[in-house]
């Protein structure tokens, strides 16, 4: 299939600051694509240089097959976007927002529209000046989605949004999915990019750390082991791959390197194996490994910050 | 009064974050009024001088409508309170409004205000910190400005009298700007409601000291001027003054316990669910975001002509015994004195209406820091487009504004006794200061596309061209600095003949870098750089 967006060797200086240090990105025509990273790693950088808002300093960028600086009014007649901090003009209501931009794109299904407003319980006769985050968010996402645009570039769509709108506009992007469409969604949600993304990239300080599907970023990651067996485990801690091991008597904790999993599990079976707890790495997990050292290192403090990942544990 | 805690903190805090707006303020208006004192001792260097400037004055309607009454112009003091009396005090009433309403309602209309309130401080603290700074300011600038006239040599009474009605004055429309600041949710309506006071201040005394002057009194700017600096001064019209700010900052502070953070008094109604057919194209989402404030503006000029055609009648009577001045007149331009004060009259009403053009050329930067251009252009809207839906309404507007004074002033003049036959001259001569006011579009948006920084510095154009208009000749401009203004090489209709060439060639600068300024804008990044 051929690729919907791809980037390669994209750079992007402000000043003395380097936001894009050579990012990678392809995005295949049709998927979900979940772009993760942590704030300031260069997510919307990315993406407003996808829209042509901003000009790469160097690397090449492709959106539809064409250039996004060049053509970027021919390409947005074909993708929708929704930022993520949404500022309207206080003074319009939102049905007049949600209008103006059909008629901008000029693919505006009304019906849809009604819908749209409906199913996130939106008041368009309200000016955007009263309307709280989540509803300036809502007024982009029913914009964005009462659009036939064949990609969707969403950066960060559901902050603000609550638990049920977060269900509704899961429901709306697997109906573009199976529409065939494309979506780039980058998100802190680590549940919405599981529950929707076919596969994802994680950006740090720049530049592409990790890409694939989840299941092959999962095979790069650590498993947590917590066993109980017949007499007290010994040589693992020989074992390649083998961290954070406690051995208490007949119990054993520990992570292990995903790929060296099956030498650490015939080890423990030698010792009689009485009761066995493998826990798969979370994306939390994954995502932690690949954001930021010093986050890594003290991750009791990540709780307490703003914008951390909520969820999953499984 | 824990209802006062945090003050301290809140107001070194605003020091320091708009120390060189605040030191930019005083420093321009002090430095105006040193440079005015001494340019009228050389304009007038002998006492002789000073005489004769004083009798043909006496009468000349015009310098009366935008100075003041005269009084003292027989003393170089005198005379500087004349020249730049009332310009004077309508900048620190501009400073005063722009500094209290962007310290209170915009603090709070950007959501900053409401993070402050979260901490352990009081419910008045923000406002009395603005209140305190802006007051700090007024005094300063008016100590400043009587410092300057008295190191001139200029009598002690009438520099402090004069210095003093700049720090009352300025305290007034803090006070003016504190109390809409609490009525309305917009800093833009803070201001545009405040402006209207000051504006309305300043044609208020025009009309009274054109007339008997009991139009004055009803003015703070007026009532500053019947202290008669340097001209046998009084001290009880500034206490009225006093009395008037007090009067404002208690409504105000009474008004804040009522209302709640981030509310107006006047709530927000319900607007339609669904958008009009004609906002659908960038032009039509350009007029919708700047129609209230062409209308604004609009009534604002539309007072002002209606006054300056009410006093186009007077100008006849005021001249009526004085034939040299007549004769003085008539021989160095050919027009009558009535048609050289319409000419000055809509000299300055077209450097006002070039206020709202400025801010309309600057909606394609203001568009673009709140990141609601990213909106627009992320659909099928070239940024050429979106820039020239904005530039649109501001050429527009310009015509707009102008055939409304020229109509205002026209119509009010014939129907006060003037003639009707005068109603399509004086239209024309409004409206050829078009290709000025375009020109000025052209700089907003040169400004905006090449170095988007800097755009602020259209305002300083204009702030320049107001100060070249009115002062020029009092400072001794040289020729060739008067002549930077666009608004030099307009002809100075009625007064003088229409000539086609200086227009036709302003239209084209005005193209000009209104292509160089779309050209710049395709070529940058988008976004708060």
């Amino acid at each position: 299939m051929p690729n919907a967006i791809s980037t390669t060797g994209l750079t992007k200086n402000f000043g003395s600051t380097r936001a894009l240090d050579g990012l990678d990105l392809s995005v295949k025509a049709g998927e979900v694509h979940g772009f993760l990273g942590p704030n300031g790693s260069g997510k919307t950088t990315t993406i407003r240089v996808l829209l042509g808002l901003l000009r790469a300093d160097s690397g090449d960028v492709e959106l539809l097959g064409r250039d996004p600086w060049r053509d970027a009014v021919e390409l947005h007649r074909r993708l929708a976007y929704v930022p993520g901090e949404v500022s309207l003009w206080p003074n319009l209501t939102g049905g007049e927002v949600i209008d103006l931009f059909g008629r901008l794109r000029g693919d505006f299904d009304l019906h849809r529209r009604d819908e749209l407003l409906e199913r996130f319980q939106l008041d368009p006769t309200k000016k955007t000046g009263s309307y709280s985050k989540g509803n300036r968010q809502k007024v982009a996402l029913v914009a964005a989605l009462a659009s036939d645009a064949e990609l969707l570039l969403l950066d960060e769509p559901t902050s603000g949004l609550d638990p049920l709108m977060e269900a509704v506009f899961q429901d709306y992007i697997r109906e573009v999915k199976a529409q065939g469409r494309t979506v780039l969604l980058s998100s802190h949600i680590l549940a919405e990019v599981e529950a929707l993304c076919d596969r994802l990239s994680i950006v740090r300080l720049g530049r592409t750390v990790e890409t694939g599907t989840l299941d092959e970023l999962r095979h790069l990651t650590r498993t947590s082991i917590t066993a109980e067996t017949a007499q007290p485990a010994q040589g693992l801690a020989d074992l390649e791959g083998i961290h954070d091991l406690e051995i208490d008597g007949a119990h054993v904790r520990f992570e292990v390197d995903t790929v060296h999993l099956d030498p650490a599990v015939r080890r423990l079976a030698e010792f009689g194996v009485r009761s066995l707890v493998s826990h798969p790495p979370t994306l939390e997990e994954l995502f932690l490994r690949h954001y930021g050292d010093e986050l890594a290192a003290e991750p009791e403090r990540v709780d307490r910050e703003r914008d951390t990942p909520r969820l999953p544990r499984r | 009064m824990t209802s006062l805690t945090g003050t301290v903190a809140l107001a070194r805090f605003i020091l320091r974050r708009d120390r060189v707006r605040i030191v930019v303020w005083i420093f321009a208006i002090v430095v105006l009024v040193a440079l005015t004192t001494v340019g009228i001792e050389g304009l007038f260097p002998t006492q002789a001088a000073l005489d004769q400037t004083a009798a043909a004055t006496a009468h000349n309607a015009a310098m009366i409508a935008f100075n003041g009454a005269p009084q003292g112009l027989d003393t170089v003091g005198g005379q500087v309170a004349f020249q730049f009396g009332a310009m004077g005090m309508v900048l620190v009433g501009l400073m005063s409004i722009f500094m209290v309403g962007r310290l209170t309602r915009g603090e709070e209309e950007a959501g900053r205000l409401e993070v402050v309130r979260s901490l352990p401080v009081g419910i008045h603290a923000n406002t009395l910190a603005a209140v305190l700074t802006v007051a700090a300011m007024n005094l300063i600038v008016g100590v400043l400005t009587a410092a300057v006239l008295i190191a001139q040599g200029l009598p002690a009474a009438g520099s402090v009298t004069f210095g003093a009605s700049f720090i009352l004055v300025g305290l007034v429309f803090g006070g003016v700007t504190l109390l809409v600041a609490q009525v309305t949710e917009s800093t833009r309506t803070v201001y545009g409601a405040a402006g209207a006071v000051l504006g309305a201040a300043y044609m208020l005394r025009a009309v009274g000291d054109i007339g008997d002057g009991t139009f004055s009194w009803f003015s703070p700017i007026g009532v500053a001027q019947k202290a008669r600096p340097f001209a046998d001064e009084r001290w009880w019209p500034l206490l009225l003054l006093v009395a008037i700010t007090v009067l404002l900052v208690v409504a105000a502070t009474a008004l804040t316990v009522r209302r709640d953070l981030g509310a107006g008094l006047v709530a927000a109604r319900p607007g339609p669910p669904a958008a009009a057919p004609w906002l659908g194209h960038p032009l039509g989402l350009a007029f919708r975001l700047q129609r209230a404030s062409l209308l604004g503006w609009s009534a604002g000029v539309l007072v002002i002509g209606i006054a300056y055609g009410w006093m186009g009648p007077t100008v006849d009577t005021l001249i009526g015994g004085n034939k040299a001045l007549t004769e003085l007149m008539a021989g160095t331009g050919g027009g009558s004195l009535t048609d050289l004060f319409f000419a000055s009259s809509f000299r300055f009403m077209a450097l006002i209406a070039t206020g709202f053009v400025i801010g309309s050329a600057l909606r394609v930067r203001s568009e673009e820091t709140s990141m609601r251009a990213d909106l627009v252009l992320a659909t099928p809207v070239s940024r050429w487009r979106f820039a020239a839906s904005h530039l649109a309404v501001a050429c527009a507007g310009s015509v707009v504004l102008l055939a409304v004074v020229g109509l205002a002033t026209g119509l009010t003049y014939g129907l006060a006794g003037g003639g009707m036959q005068n109603v399509p001259r004086l239209f024309v001569a409004a409206l050829v200061y078009v290709p000025a006011m375009w020109i000025m579009v052209g700089l907003a948006i040169a400004l905006d596309g090449l170095v988007p920084r800097l755009v602020g510095v259209s305002w300083a154009i204009l702030v320049a061209c107001v100060v070249e208009g009115f002062l020029g000749a009092v400072l001794g401009l040289p020729r060739w600095l008067s002549d930077l203004s666009p608004f030099e090489w307009v002809p100075q209709l009625p007064a003088a003949s229409l000539t086609l060439l200086p227009l036709v060639v302003m239209s084209a600068v005005a193209a000009g870098l209104t292509l160089i300024g779309l050209a710049g804008l395709r070529r940058r990044d988008i976004g708060r750089i």
